[in-house]
């Protein structure tokens, strides 16, 4: 199902994602974004070398399971324009990650686009990890598809 | 009145480390993207909904940066590789030993296609003057990555802001 913009509505949740890490994910995800720092699959030099509990989730891919986490709400038709995103604490194997979203506000740009956005936070036990502002564009109607913009007609 | 020396002044707005990707945009790190995050969005796995929605194959917008990242290892190079060099040569113009990374934005222009060759650039933006944090004593700076593909279409933009310090004491 591909959401449209009249589905949306300020204050909405979008429906929580609930995902087990383990050394296996975080490794996974720093070679599949190219990462080859060592704290991101080397165990004992994560914690004998910096001090720390475990290899930890890198940066592009918590980028990565903030796009999932928006595309599973909004369906392929779903564009992302824009993500801020601040780490304040590291997702490391054994944790229970919590990936949560509430609409911030939608609107329509001067071309006709149709945006939605969002505040989303990645949480361990009820401590944000990493929160993010996103921004996405959502099909104005069932006929509408914001990847067929570019140009002026793209305003991210 | 800003503090800063002339030949950082000099640096803002400035392209600086132009580079092109040493392999073109696959289809392999897409999957292995998705994979990781489990991301089962059709875009990426159904050719038929990508030529429907998409015009064809896009990798996710959120790999922006994959495409740029230099082999670990490759020949006439040693030792690692260093993604963002205009943030470590802040931390050392102003010789500043720790660093962090504050806020970091992504904006996504055109998708970015298998068979792609992306180039990108770094942009220092603005260097603050000195500041006192919890961490320490040091100097926020501002960096925006730009990539853009063989036509010259801006994909994206990476904006980076980096507080590099000093630790009390240190």
């Amino acid at each position: 199902m591909t959401l449209v913009l009249d589905d949306v509505a300020v204050g909405q949740q979008v429906p929580p994602l609930s995902f087990d890490v383990t050394a296996t994910i975080v490794v996974l995800g720093a070679i599949a974004s190219r990462d080859w720092r060592p704290m991101h699959h080397d165990h004992d030099f994560a914690v004998h070398h910096q001090g720390l509990k475990d290899i930890f989730l890198n940066t592009p891919n918590q980028a990565a399971w903030f796009e999932r986490y928006l595309t599973d709400w909004t369906g392929p038709c779903g564009r992302l324009g824009r993500m801020t995103f601040r780490m304040k604490g590291s997702v490391f194997p054994g944790d229970t990650m919590v990936l949560e979203g509430t609409v911030t506000d939608v609107d329509v740009d001067d071309t006709g686009c149709g945006w939605a956005g969002l505040a989303v936070t990645l949480s361990v036990g009820g401590d944000v990890k990493t929160a993010c502002s996103a921004r996405i564009a959502i099909p104005t109607t069932a006929d509408d598809n914001p990847w067929s913009r570019n140009g002026d007609q793209w305003n991210p | 009145m800003s503090d800063l020396p002339p030949d950082v002044e000099a640096l803002i707005g400035v392209r600086q480390y132009e580079e092109t990707a040493e392999f073109p945009v696959e289809r392999g790190y897409i999957w292995n993207t998705c994979a990781a995050v489990q991301n089962g969005n059709p875009l990426f796995w159904d050719d038929a909904v990508a030529d429907a929605v998409t015009g064809g194959p896009i990798a996710p917008p959120t790999t922006l940066s994959l495409w740029m990242r230099p082999h670990y290892w490759s020949p006439g190079h040693a030792g690692e590789r260093l993604a963002l060099r205009v943030h470590f040569d802040m931390k050392a113009r102003f010789d500043l030993p720790e660093a962090i990374i504050g806020d970091n934005t992504l904006v996504f222009y055109e998708p970015v296609r298998p068979g792609d060759v992306i180039t990108h650039a770094q942009v220092l933006r603005s260097v603050s003057d000195v500041k006192t944090l919890h961490l320490g004593t040091g100097r926020w700076w501002n960096i925006d990555v730009e990539y853009w593909n063989q036509q010259g279409e801006t994909v994206g933009v990476e904006s980076y802001a980096g507080f590099g310090y000093r630790k009390p004491g240190q």
